[in-house]
């Protein structure tokens, strides 16, 4: 090849490849976002989402095993925190139908630049920094096409340092993923598994799923309350080259996770439209950051203590859209003059939360 | 997270300060850990599905006050 073609050649590279653009699909890869808490204790009764943004503790039947999520500054160099779960309790007698993966999940609209199911499907690759502290060496990372009910396993053997790991990703030329909001994909890291989901052949090819192929060959977090599972940097992107981790700046990485999950910080005054002066014909309005992904759920931990002469009794969702809520505010008793406004002024440090997750 | 109970969140306008009844826009959910969320009427929530299939297993979401 000529100077001249080499050039030519990088220069494509370069402008059409992996290199250009936001590269990385995951949010929060870096676990920057904690909006939720930093720190839960006693997980493993129902799946949920705890405490880093995005990031989902999926649990299959019961188990007796329990453990902690928390943020760590233990950390591979470049990030500023990372995941870690710790078995708090054993479970030594493992139901078939048991598993822990913790997971993220996304939308199919965002993800056609893979092509999945047409010719020129992408290769992509996934990248994370992980490490163990135990016995409990050896996990699953599953990609699982939801809108096909297809998937594709790689085992990994951890140990006590930081390493880079890399899963390449052929392009599955079956099954498009939906172009909407819905769940398309899920990418799982498998801790510990029941035997529906490890008693055949690990699905290390695009395949239909098999319960069976799924997780074969984890380790179980819960054999022993030494485990620890640390992740970090954890990167997916279309190329067959895994390419540095693309940090995000702070706000522009909240700003994702947002469209998922946001808590509203209350101010010192927050005003109640009085529709009428009986107890209940009030509102309390607050707007969205960013769009969420749909209409969210709503709680709040907002007291409803005695503020500015008025008692509140309690605040529910009355209508929203992906971007503004208002609430329904009931009072102790008839007040307020019908068409005005009141404020309440206790609600500084206090919070309510929305939640559109996949 | 597992459901305990629903109730359907009474909805109304006030017109001549009297109140007209309107069909529902959001369930309160009562959840195993001991926490509550208001869940709107919507098949894109997630919430809203888990909802649907805890009513499909034989349960029932309580009616408005």
């Amino acid at each position: 090849m000529t100077k001249a073609a080499e050039l030519a050649k990088m220069g494509e590279v370069l402008t059409n490849s992996q290199l250009s653009g936001r590269r990385n699909l995951f949010y929060n890869g870096n676990f920057q976002c904690w909006q939720r808490s930093t720190s839960e204790t006693g997980l493993g009764a129902s799946s949920g989402y705890f405490t880093a943004d995005r990031w989902k503790a999926d649990i299959g039947a019961t188990s007796a095993g329990r453990f902690t999520m928390n943020r760590t500054t233990s950390t591979p160099d470049g990030f500023n925190y990372g995941l870690v779960i710790n078995c708090t309790t054993t479970d030594t007698s493992i139901a078939a139908g048991e598993f822990l993966l913790v997971q993220q999940r996304f939308e199919g609209q965002d993800l056609q630049h893979l092509k999945k199911g047409s010719s020129s499907a992408e290769t992509a690759i996934l990248s994370f920094y992980a490490k163990i502290v135990g016995s409990a060496t050896d996990i699953v990372v599953e990609v699982f096409d939801n809108d096909n009910a297809r998937h594709i396993c790689k085992k990994f053997t951890l140990t006590t340092d930081w390493v880079r790991y890399y899963f390449t990703i052929p392009g599955d030329t079956t099954g498009s993923l939906d172009q909407d909001n819905a769940q398309s994909m899920t990418v799982s890291f498998c801790l510990h598994s029941g035997s529906t989901y490890t008693g055949g052949t690990l699905a290390t090819d695009w395949a239909a799923n098999d319960n069976s192929n799924r997780f074969v060959g984890v380790d179980s977090i819960f054999s022993s309350t030494s485990n620890e599972f640390h992740l970090a940097g954890v990167q997916w992107e279309v190329g067959s080259q895994a390419t540095p981790f693309e940090h995000r700046s702070f706000g522009e990485e909240l700003a994702l996770c947002q469209r998922y999950f946001y808590q509203y910080e209350g101010t010192g005054v927050e005003w109640i439209y009085c529709e009428g002066n009986t107890s209940n014909h009030k509102f309390w309005a607050f707007q969205l950051p960013v769009s969420m992904r749909t209409v969210p759920s709503f709680s709040h931990g907002f007291s409803h203590g005695t503020s500015n002469g008025v008692t509140i009794s309690s605040i529910a969702l009355l209508s929203s859209s992906d971007s503004r809520i208002i609430t329904r505010v009931a009072y102790a008793s008839a007040n307020g003059s019908a068409n005005t406004m009141h404020h309440t002024d206790g609600w500084n440090g206090e919070y309510a939360f929305l939640s559109a997750e996949l | 997270m597992s459901i305990k109970s629903a109730k359907y969140i009474k909805n109304f306008r006030v017109e001549d300060e009297e109140e007209v009844i309107l069909e529902p826009f959001a369930i309160t959910v009562n959840y195993q850990n001991g926490s509550n969320w208001d869940v709107p009427i919507n098949t894109a929530n997630t919430d809203y599905q888990a909802i649907l299939e805890w009513v499909a297993e034989g349960n029932t979401i309580a009616e408005a006050d």
